[in-house]
């Protein structure tokens, strides 16, 4: 054996026959063969079942087409955020199926948010009756099933608020509340809406007709957190630069609300409340039973998950953090601001997401309480009517996914911002 | 010191003073009262405002709880004995209780859900408690054939036959061993399925032809309420654990091709809600199966939520993994240990312990999700509520279900949370 061809030293394997026992001992051939093999079974099942989906269609006499999301759906939506009737296609009824299922879903992550960073804080509390009660609420909902909280909302709402009837009369057995602003009935709640005495009318962006006004009020918001943010890094530069820094909060303000406040003042915003006319409440804004249910249940509930999380993430930051910054000096709100919060949001962050997650899922059981969602317009009645279930669920679960996706897409782009940076 | 001073001060105490009781403010329920409700302005508010509505939640319920009626054939009865007076109707539960259990399955046999039950609770304790006896892990083994006879019946020998399918795979891969161990992984693949698709009916036939033993047979579609919750979540929930633990494998594996399948269905899972899977399982099996084929919808559904289990499951045993230090598969690989022993003795007994806490929320979460089996028009027990609803007799009535059933559910979740709890304080082994 020459010393050119020796293995040994090249440093490289020894280069033997190949050889068929190969495929199954070699560490290096043999992953191979169980993915060819894994490939085999999995298109070989694919195959299977799309032979089956194309003869059962044929069988059937039914094609695979998305056609009958132009023909006109026929049936009412009684939440309409934007223009619909029942002479509108089944797509046009899908798309207000989802705009009412992201209403929902933000509406209750809100709520949960709200109430999970209240109940997770005082459960840490030691007030002993305070974090008894917190705890009470965490696991009371926690352990029953969402679909009950919702079916429990929807009957309080139904069963024990008054009719509208009750607010009659010289002595109403039922009052407003709130100033005579919020009417809640067996119907829905009534709250005061917004309303300009000058409109700027609509504008067509493809399907959806918004209100300029609101689209201007939105566009004024998004320019003043920019702005704020630049008064914001001016601030810390000059911070760095001279050691003092300058006072911000009364520039904030201004830019924050003065744009939209001014915006509300030439247009003449006032509110409009709900009155009592006929049979029912006429006027504000009509939130549905169905909403109210979902809304209620699908928060209360994820709520008590959000709790635990804040709980945990409080708890998971060492008291040695605090004391560090208590020895720096720090006064206590600015060791929470500073020290404590960021620490705590990273561990928070991520299940917090993946709850917000569940809730826009969840939203999805709107069909327990008639909240016409997309599960119940494309899901349900459309499915119902032209018999494309196939299509019609596949683009259900597409479009789902494609939310979340979308939303844990943002949660890794956040977390890796967030991220320790381990060296 | 009395000694020296003796003549200069007039009185030196030479004994102790006995102790004295703690100011009234310092001791027993005032000090307790003091530091825990009223230590301050903040939560002196918080304790007034928490004692409110714990004093509303209470006047509200408790004149309605206190004045229940339990004896009564329909709500308006309950209304004649009432009387105008405020209390709860909890005669439905007396009336109803074996529906909300059991569904339509007959009456005279609620014995076998009832036995599957308590041995589903001596199959569970030595998974449980691992300080009972390893024996009775054999009688877990074989619960689930027990189970299913003593739910649906019919011949003995249907389970039977099925079990007969494992022993052949033990069997073949026990002889195959010797010769070679990969084949022998093959051959106890193949084996039970060798069996299951020749000789099990026909053993089947013949064993019922000469012994027909066997139970009364009842239908899927007469299970219902807190039956068809257990099987489903049981089931589900023993099914979910080895399949999420191998589709984190396959997530975590180096196999391009086998990852990324294990990652798009895991995902795909995770991203849409439940409720599409069911009707998926109910409205669009039909179309992907040779025609004229149908199984029980209550299987259809144990797979379906089982799949949506395991991929949650999946993600929890990944962040178990993950947590492992990459020291300890280092270690495992400089032992020599293969793949699956590796897995099997290095890195599974600590990457599950990490993630108990995480695999015990899914848990909890499939069993309270099989109550969305309603849509589909399974029974369960908020079906069987909405069918009580309907009767003539209980039109009207809400509470008292939502609480009976929301109480069983809370009975079952909450153990299961306690016991996640207990196992994680076993488990614990760093010294902190």
């Amino acid at each position: 054996m020459s010393t050119a061809t020796d293995p040994r030293a090249t440093g490289e394997a020894p280069k033997k026959a190949f050889t068929f026992s190969m495929l199954l001992y070699d560490q290096r051939y043999r992953s191979i063969t169980i993915q060819v093999f894994f490939l085999f079974l999995l298109m070989l099942g694919a195959a299977w079942l799309i032979d089956n989906t194309v003869n059962n269609l044929r069988a059937l006499g039914r094609t695979f087409s998305f056609a009958f999301l132009n023909a006109p759906a026929g049936y009412d939506i009684n939440q309409r955020p934007i223009e619909y009737n029942s002479q509108m296609t089944h797509g046009r009824a899908a798309l207000v199926g989802f705009i009412n299922t992201m209403i929902l879903a933000v509406m209750a992550c809100a709520l949960a948010t709200v109430l999970g960073v209240i109940a997770g804080v005082l459960r840490l509390s030691n007030n002993w009756i305070v974090g008894r009660l917190m705890t009470v609420y965490v696991e009371v909902f926690r352990n029953i099933p969402t679909l009950l909280w919702i079916l429990i909302f929807g009957a309080i709402m139904t069963e024990a608020m008054p009719a509208p009837s009750a607010f009659r009369g010289d002595e109403p057995s039922a009052s407003m509340i709130f100033n005579d602003s919020v009417a809640i009935t067996n119907r829905g709640v009534f709250v005061p809406a917004i309303m300009f005495a000058q409109d700027l009318g609509t504008i067509r962006v493809g399907p959806v007709n918004p209100s300029i006004v609101w689209l201007l009020i939105i566009a004024l918001i998004a320019a003043g957190i920019y702005v704020n943010k630049l008064v914001i890094d001016h601030a810390t530069r000059v911070q760095n630069a001279t050691g003092v820094r300058p006072k911000t909060w009364w520039k904030s303000i201004l830019v924050l609300l003065g744009p939209v406040t001014l915006l509300f003042i030439v247009l003449g915003a006032h509110l409009e409340y709900p009155e009592l006319r006929g049979f029912n409440f006429a006027g504000g804004t009509h939130l549905r039973n169905s909403l109210i249910a979902m809304w209620l249940g699908l928060g209360i509930y994820t709520g008590a998950f959000i709790a635990e999380i804040v709980r945990a993430g409080i708890l998971a930051i060492s008291k040695g953090q605090t004391e560090a910054a208590f020895a720096l000096g720090l006064q206590p709100g600015k060791t929470m601001r500073l020290v404590i919060l960021p620490q705590a949001l990273r561990v928070i962050i991520p299940p917090l997401i993946s709850n917000y997650l569940n809730i826009t899922k969840n939203t999805s059981l709107g069909l327990a309480v008639g909240y016409m969602d997309l599960r119940s317009t494309l899901g349900g009645i459309t499915i119902n009517q032209t018999g494309r279930e196939l299509e019609g669920m596949l683009l259900m679960m597409l479009i789902y996914l494609a939310i979340s996706l979308t939303i844990s897409g943002l949660m890794n782009v956040y977390n890796n911002r967030v991220k320790l940076k381990e060296r | 010191m009395s000694d020296t001073h003796a003549g200069t001060v007039a009185f030196v105490r030479d004994t102790m003073l006995p102790e004295q009781e703690p100011p009234l403010t310092e001791k027993g329920a005032v000090k307790w009262l003091r530091e825990n409700l009223f230590s301050n302005v903040f939560n002196t508010v918080l304790t007034l405002i928490s004692l409110a509505v714990i004093w509303y939640t209470l006047a509200a319920i408790g004149p309605w709880l206190l004045g229940t009626v339990w004896n009564a054939g329909s709500l308006s009865e309950c209304r004649r004995i009432l009387d105008g007076a405020s209390g709860a109707c909890f005669a439905v539960i007396n009336d109803r209780w074996h529906q909300l259990l059991f569904g339509f399955y007959p009456s005279a046999l609620y014995w076998r859900p009832t036995l599957a039950f308590v041995l589903l609770l001596v199959a569970l304790s030595p998974v449980l408690f691992t300080n009972l006896p390893r024996k009775m892990l054999w009688f877990s083994a074989i619960y689930p054939f027990v189970a299913y006879h003593l739910l649906w019946g019919g011949s003995v020998w249907l389970p039977v036959s099925a079990a007969l399918g494992f022993v052949a795979g033990y069997v073949a891969f026990v002889l195959v061993r010797r010769v070679n161990g990969l084949a022998a992984v093959f051959a106890a693949v193949l084996a039970p399925v060798f069996w299951w698709l020749l000789f099990a009916e026909p053993f089947n036939s013949t064993m019922t032809g000469i012994l027909p033993l066997g139970l009364e047979f009842v239908r899927s579609d007469r299970f219902g309420g807190f039956l068809i919750s257990l099987v489903i979540g049981v089931t589900g929930i023993s099914l979910s654990l080895p399949l999420g633990i191998l589709l984190a494998l396959g997530r975590q594996s180096g196999m391009v091709f086998v990852k990324s399948v294990c990652v798009i269905f895991i995902e795909f899972i995770r991203g849409v809600p439940l409720i599409t899977l069911l009707f998926t399982a109910s409205l669009l099996l039909n179309y992907f199966l040779p025609p004229g084929t149908s199984f029980d919808l209550i299987l259809r559904v144990i797979i379906m939520v089982t799949l949506f289990a395991a991929a949650y499951m999946a993600e929890v045993i990944r962040g178990g993994l993950a947590a492992l230090p990459k020291g300890q598969y280092e270690a495992a690989d400089a032992l020599g240990l293969d793949y699956w022993k590796a897995q099997r003795l290095i890195i599974m007994p600590q990457a599950l312990k990490i993630s108990i806490p995480g695999i015990v929320n899914p848990f909890i979460g499939l069993f309270k999700d099989t109550t969305l089996v309603v849509f589909i028009g399974l029974l369960d027990p908020v079906g069987l509520s909405n069918a009580i609803r309907a009767s003539t007799d209980w039109q009207g009535i809400y509470w008292e279900l939502f609480i009976f059933i929301g109480a069983l559910f809370f009975l079952f979740c909450f153990g299961i949370s306690r016991y996640s709890m207990y196992l994680e304080r076993k488990l614990k082994t760093d010294n902190r």
